[in-house]
């Protein structure tokens, strides 16, 4: 942070009016008023990767939705037959169940932790800072990663979890986290909220902080109990992170992905493919992208309105 | 009193919880292989061994060959996705220029779809420019979905240094280059590390575009290569090398966060509240 001082004495070296400085052309020194192609210049960049790995592609996609695609052969337009077919098609019609299911799901199941940890990192007592990084660092782990140490630890023979469990007793025999839809899910979700939970939670820390502590003051002098500054101060002051941390946890459970391939790879018997999870194996192992692509186009649409939506949201409260 | 112990017993049993998963691997990655793969596990390791690690080496390609692929990978996001948005955030907050918003509009879209939807055409662009199966494709795509969090966060940078600054410098006989890199890179430099941090972070952790864009085994990222030891071996599966793996993948993640705590909330915190 040496640059502001540096940049003071600077100011105070300057006693000589501007112009003594430079021949009259530099006075349009301003930034915003340079020649409008320098900023092209600089923002050129990001437009060709915007236009070549992300607008190009969109087109493709939509293309490719269209068409009949094997992986390896050349696409021949198909109207929208790979449309009028995705109703028929169980398999991605059981994803679509699955996904919202295991959305709504994992979203109440990580507000309902995140807040008994956010009580505890938000408390003054000592450790409280030692806590939150405890329950922050499965976050900083990647996915595939963890979902493989989950993989490992639910092993019925070698797995840890099933030693922990029969260790105080709660089960006489290896639970077979994975053997059931159930259980597989089961399993998903408690790995999901392992790893995701952190991030809520400090996210709802920033969110605390954000509200002015006099309001707390105030409604102490006013008597208010605990419960009630809860109610009243809290909980509104903290509604725009509610809803935020609501449409990132619905935006990124609808696309799972890494957790349920690692560890389920769908099964058992397809009860746990999710939207993304039968895309994949649409495309990658039954190698018909066309129909893929229009999986991933109504995919799109959806996210897109849910985006939309949470702008909307978001825009109205501001106003 | 008893509260305050009340509160501690449940804290530190949920921090056990959330820490135990990590310690866990780390502890077996140091068992011999044999204890390693013994049933029922042992708490502790009775002696110590990298026999685990060593085994890593022997692992289709050897982990060196993945290791090194998964550096390229994130060495490249990371160089591409800063030099993008230090130049791009610098232009979007102090040019005016022909369609600046349609641009940063387009640039924040791709934050709107998502991510896996847009493989698909991608996997078929790539093989079209011969960059499908090479790590520079995937780092390339890597980039691409760094970009809007990563051209917001810098041009919110850029445009909190005040303009005075940067004159004085000009005023002060800098280069308009000189200008610029002494005074504003060194006042963004926050950003720069937090953009840095990230790409490094989320290229590092990829799964699903390497599986998608990578069909040659000795190509494989670490993550890739992890799930493949889980799923490729009919035989039995070395639990003590897996664990093994799994430190090798998360440690740098881990010990960057560490280091780098302040970069990382507010990166965090920078993009949730990108909205």
């Amino acid at each position: 942070m040496a640059a502001p001082n540096t940049l003071k004495d600077s100011f105070g070296t300057l006693s000589v009016p501007k112009e003594s400085f430079r021949a009259p052309p530099r006075k349009s020194r301003d930034p915003a008023s340079r020649r409008p192609l320098t900023g092209l210049l600089f923002v050129t960049p990001t437009a060709v990767v915007v236009a070549v790995l992300f607008l190009v592609p969109l087109g493709i996609l939509v293309y490719m939705s269209f068409t009949d695609w094997p992986l390896l052969a050349s696409p021949t337009p198909n109207g929208m037959a790979n449309y009028t077919s995705l109703p028929d098609d169980d398999l991605f019609v059981g994803a679509i169940t699955f996904t919202l299911i295991y959305t709504a799901i994992t979203t109440v199941v990580l507000f309902a932790v995140a807040f008994v940890l956010v009580a505890i990192s938000h408390s003054q007592r000592r450790g409280s800072r030692f806590y939150r990084t405890a329950y922050f660092l499965p976050y900083v782990v990647g996915t595939a990663a963890a979902s493989t140490m989950w993989w490992v630890d639910v092993n019925d023979r070698l797995g840890v979890f099933n030693q922990v469990l029969q260790g105080v007793g709660l089960t006489n025999g290896p639970v077979g986290f994975l053997d059931t839809p159930g259980k597989a899910l089961f399993t998903v979700i408690s790995l999901v909220v392992w790893k995701f939970v952190g991030f809520q939670v400090i996210v709802l820390l920033v969110g605390l902080q954000s509200i002015p502590e006099q309001l707390y003051e105030a409604a102490r002098v006013d008597g208010a109990s605990t419960l009630q500054r809860l109610r009243y101060i809290t909980v509104p002051g903290l509604k725009p992170t509610l809803a935020l941390l609501t449409v990132l946890s619905i935006t990124g459970s609808l696309l799972a992905f890494d957790q349920f391939y690692v560890l389920t790879h769908g099964g058992p018997d397809n009860s746990t493919v999710t939207v993304v999870l039968a895309l994949y194996n649409k495309a990658f192992q039954s190698f018909r992208l066309g129909s893929a692509a229009a999986e991933a186009v109504v995919l799109l649409v959806a996210l897109v309105v849910i985006n939309v939506i949470q702008l909307r949201l978001l825009r109205n409260r501001e106003s | 009193m008893r509260k305050t112990v009340a509160f501690h017993a449940v804290s530190a049993a949920l921090a056990i919880a959330f820490l135990f998963p990590l310690l866990w691997a780390l502890l077996n990655s140091l068992k011999t292989k044999s204890e390693a793969n013994q049933q029922p596990p042992s708490w502790f390791p009775h002696s110590l061994s990298i026999a685990n690690y060593r085994s890593l080496a022997g692992f289709d390609q050897g982990i060196g060959t993945y290791l090194v692929n998964s550096i390229l990978v994130s060495g490249l996001t990371v160089l591409g996705s800063v030099v993008v948005c230090v130049l791009g955030g610098y232009g979007f907050a102090r040019f005016t220029f022909h369609g600046k918003s349609v641009l940063f509009g387009a640039t924040l879209a791709i934050l709107m779809v998502p991510y896996a939807t847009i493989l698909l055409p991608l996997y078929i662009l790539l093989s079209r420019l011969g960059l499908q199966n090479t790590l520079i494709g995937l780092a390339l795509v890597l980039v691409m979905f760094q970009l809007p969090f990563g051209i917001f966060l810098m041009r919110n940078s850029f445009e909190a240094v005040p303009r005075e600054l940067e004159e004085a410098a000009l005023v002060d006989g800098c280069s308009s280059f000189g200008a610029w890199r002494r005074v504003c890179l060194r006042i963004v430099l926050p950003g720069v590390v937090t953009v840095a941090l990230f790409s490094f972070l989320t290229s590092w952790n990829e799964y699903l575009a390497p599986l998608i864009f990578l069909n040659d085994g000795r190509k494989y990222t670490l993550p890739v290569m992890l799930v493949n030891i889980r799923y490729s071996s009919y035989n039995i599966i070395d639990f003590g090398a897996l664990q093994a793996g799994m430190v090798v993948a998360m440690v740098p993640c881990l010990v960057l966060y560490l280091l780098l705590q302040r970069f990382y909330v507010s990166g965090l915190v920078a993009g949730a509240l990108r909205g």
